[in-house]
């Protein structure tokens, strides 16, 4: 009698929040899974715009080769700070994830601003340069694809570090000054010790960073001026500009099945029991 | 003993990494001093003006009551359901648990737009029901805000669960304490660091969210970063640079005396166990 009030005071503690959820975020996304199937009428036809379409299938190509660039830019960058994050003298740790944690704790709104008013026509950018009389003419910075790549690439270091410094101090030093002290360089030693032995942590990096960056939609708003849309964009303007919702919600299954797959792939490669524990 | 440490090239690319993070935050300072109307950059003279409009419009305070408000709501709600599921799983492991958890974190996996377009029909057919709970109101905002950010809640709440010891909750089973009050009188009180923690991070994801506010709101909830996006998209008004600059100082002051103050604490307890 105990045992059962017990269990049941247990499923009352666990339950709320799962069926909290099913009803305010499953339930209603299959509501938009719906509506890629019903509007304007019923049947695949959403679908095969999404794999037919060449306005989609051009936001679909812009989308993969923005998100890549800054995959591989962003991994990169990331690197080199949780180098210096990890490796360094105490002191130089705590100024590193103080830079780190700052953009991370700034609202994503913020830090675009904060790029528009560097980059743009009369920014500090072009100001300085034109100040110094290396260009005539403003470059355009904004409002372009250079813009949101920059844009997303400060939203996604931060995320980039976190995998990469585990990675990092996970590994056992004393190999590292065994490879320097048998007289590699600092070049080799990087290059044939450090990098494979991060490897784990470059490749989950790599995809946290692409996964978010497919999703990502304010900073690329903001940065992209409406003239390089993205895929999370382009379901924006389907569901309030163009008021096709049908096509909203067939962009928005293909890509939640996108991202479904990219997660197995990661959960395959990096094992994230070791991350978390 | 030899210690592993960086070079010099290693340190220039790290540096230029940190300059590239920080140069956007640094960047809205002179645009706020700017004694213009539009985005530009003050050429000798400094004014204040855009400090001022933050101050008497209205709007702007209006929308930064709301922002608090919801933020509240949607973090004391998320931290409460967080808080009762962890525990759930702390004292009794069901065998799917990990599918449990798995479907929790649903809503910071799936991309932000996804989410966007999904809590968007949740509040127009709510509307449909009754005006006052769905589509661009309070109520809606803060159900919505509560579905984004309880994963993040339940992560730092099951962090903060598999470091309590276990042996305080034993013994008070074993003196006869009932499920009620091993949680209200051992455990919460001994999480409540942890609780706090989650209700911190809470509110200031919800306190910046846009991403699902852009959807579900548009002349009536408007909160701080709703009405920043208005005056961002259109033209640029230079009261948004004021606005950014005051949020970048208040971050980097707590983020300081967060930082600081661990590393005090850890290296006070170091001396005392030395």
């Amino acid at each position: 009698m105990n045992d059962i009030r017990r269990k049941l005071g247990i499923v009352a503690l666990i339950a709320p929040l799962p069926l909290f959820l099913a009803l305010a975020y499953v339930l209603p996304f299959f509501g938009v899974v719906r509506w890629s199937f019903t509007l304007p009428e019923p049947g695949m036809t959403q679908y095969a715009r999404v794999f037919a379409d060449p306005v989609v299938q051009g936001v679909f190509v812009r989308t993969l080769r923005v998100c890549l660039i800054v995959t591989v830019l962003t991994t990169l960058a990331a690197y080199a700070i949780s180098y210096l994050w990890v490796f360094g003298s105490r002191t130089v740790q705590i100024i590193v994830e103080f830079f780190i944690l700052i953009p991370f704790w700034i609202s994503t709104l913020t830090r675009a601003f904060g790029w528009l008013a560097l980059l743009y026509n009369r920014g500090i950018v072009n100001s300085l340069l034109q100040g110094a009389g290396v260009i005539d003419e403003p470059l355009v910075l904004v409002r372009n694809e250079f813009g949101v790549v920059v844009g997303m690439m400060h939203f996604l270091i931060p995320f980039a570090v976190l995998p990469l410094a585990s990675s990092m101090r996970n590994l056992d030093r004393r190999v590292l000054m065994a490879a320097r002290g048998m007289g590699s360089s600092r070049l080799r030693t990087f290059w044939s010790v450090l990098v494979p032995m991060t490897m784990p942590g470059i490749i989950g990096a790599s995809i946290i960073t692409f996964i978010f960056s497919l999703g990502f939609f304010i900073t690329p708003a903001i940065l992209g001026g409406g003239r390089s849309v993205l895929i999370a964009e382009f379901i924006y303007v389907q569901t309030f500009q163009t008021v096709n919702w049908g096509l909203a919600g067939a962009i928005s299954v293909v890509l939640v099945l996108a991202v479904g797959a990219l997660i197995v792939l990661f959960l395959r490669l990096t094992r994230v029991e070791k991350l978390v524990g | 003993m030899a210690i592993y440490r960086p070079g010099p090239f290693a340190l220039i690319l790290a540096i230029l990494v940190i300059a590239f993070l920080i140069a956007p935050l640094f960047a809205v300072v002179p645009t706020s001093f700017t004694p213009t109307s539009y985005l530009s950059l003050p050429s000798g003279e400094l004014s204040l003006r855009h400090y001022w409009t933050l101050i008497e419009d209205a709007q702007w305070r209006e929308s930064v009551l709301l922002s608090i408000s919801i933020g509240l709501a949607s973090s004391a709600l998320a931290t409460v359901l967080a808080t009762s599921f962890a525990l759930g799983l702390w004292f009794q492991k069901p065998r799917f648990s990990a599918a449990l958890i798995g479907f929790v974190m649903m809503p910071m996996i799936v991309p932000p737009v996804v989410s966007a377009i999904t809590l968007y029909f949740l509040l127009t057919s709510i509307s449909r029901i009754s005006a006052a709970l769905g589509y661009d109101t309070w109520a809606g905002v803060v159900l919505a805000h509560t579905v984004m950010i309880a994963p993040f809640a339940v992560i730092l709440i099951l962090v903060a669960l598999s470091q309590l010891d276990r042996r305080i909750d034993m013994a008070a089973r074993g003196m006869g304490a009932s499920l009620w009050q091993r949680i209200s009188l051992i455990i919460v009180p001994n999480l409540r660091f942890g609780i706090m923690t989650a209700f911190f991070l809470c509110f200031v994801l919800s306190w910046e969210e846009i991403g699902v506010t852009l959807f579900i709101t548009s002349t009536n909830a408007i909160t701080l970063p709703r009405l920043v996006w208005m005056g961002l998209r259109d033209n640029v008004d230079p009261a948004v640079a004021a606005v950014s600059v005051l949020l970048i100082a208040l971050t980097v002051l707590v983020l300081a005396i967060v930082i600081l103050g661990r590393e005090r604490w850890s290296r006070s307890r170091a001396l005392g166990q030395g």
